[in-house]
């Protein structure tokens, strides 16, 4: 997971990535879309293939570059479950706000300004 | 994106997690109550003690101890009945009422994974206070730690959280 994290903390692999979601790509089709050169784009599918983001397909001569949707499911997974724990203890807060916000309002009286 | 200054909270009725940056996690909320108000929720022990653990989620704050002063201590023990308890500690290293607190936080069952920071800001508009809160990670176990502090199994799993990633990514196909 934070692996995940780490790799798409970069600005330039966060591009490679939104890159090769629309589909398998060369290096070379990296470098020039992204105007990176070759050893700059290796060094970042080095670094996105040890998250697991990118896997490696041998075609012909060439070596294509393929998105691994599984690290991003598990991210966006974890994401949302905490998203949902975080969401269960607001509520809970906002019950307790209300009522200290109702109390406030009654010791305060007439002497409340708004 | 971090919103809120113009004043709007209406999106952040619901709760909104981003990933910000490497280990970094950015949540934002509004809650219908003064800043001083959701600050003193979020510091005083007795009033921790009401929120923090709700029963849906199926722990138990055993112990609750905050001091929020500079230097001062925070510790809250929890857990599911029967099992063994978990605890968050730390360190309040900025504290300014209603408007600023920024802690450490070290998930004790792991305590060789290293510090965490929290940075939460509260901003009152129109009788609403934003929370805007970044959490910085120091590592995966801590993160599976947060995730300890209370959740079911299994709550939920859909497609829409990947399909909303890869709009993120900006998915072509």
């Amino acid at each position: 997971m934070v692996e995940t994290f780490a790799a798409l903390g970069q600005r330039n692999r966060f591009r490679i990535v939104e890159f090769l979601a629309a589909g398998p790509r060369t290096v070379n089709e990296i470098g020039e879309k992204l105007s990176l050169n070759q050893p700059q784009v290796s060094k970042h599918l080095g670094a996105l293939k040890k998250a697991g983001l990118v896997q490696v397909e041998p075609r012909a001569q060439q070596r294509i570059y393929a998105l691994r949707p599984e690290p991003l499911r598990e991210m966006s997974a974890w994401l949302e479950k905490y998203r949902d724990l975080l969401e269960a203890r607001f509520e809970s807060l906002d019950e307790l706000l209300e009522e200290l916000e109702s109390k406030k309002e009654r010791s305060n009286g007439r002497r409340k300004r708004r | 994106m971090v919103a809120g200054k113009d004043g709007d909270f209406s999106r952040f009725a619901k709760t909104q997690v981003e990933r910000v940056s490497d280990r970094e996690l950015l949540i934002q909320r509004s809650f219908r109550a003064s800043a001083k108000t959701v600050f003193r929720a979020m510091t005083e022990p007795a009033l921790l003690r009401r929120w923090w653990a709700p029963k849906l989620l199926g722990v138990v704050l055993f112990e609750c101890e905050s001091d929020a002063r500079v230097g001062g201590r925070y510790r809250y023990v929890f857990g599911r009945p029967g099992e063994p308890p978990l605890a968050f500690s730390g360190t309040y290293t900025e504290v300014v009422p209603g408007t600023r607190l920024v802690y450490t936080q070290i998930f004790e069952p792991m305590p060789h994974a290293g510090e965490g920071l929290i940075t939460a800001e509260f901003t009152e508009s129109g009788g609403l206070t934003l929370l805007t809160q970044r959490e910085r990670y120091p590592a995966k176990e801590v993160l599976d730690g947060a995730l300890a502090s209370g959740m079911e199994r299994g709550m939920r799993e859909t497609l829409e959280q990947l399909e909303a990633l890869l709009a993120e990514v900006g998915d072509a196909a």
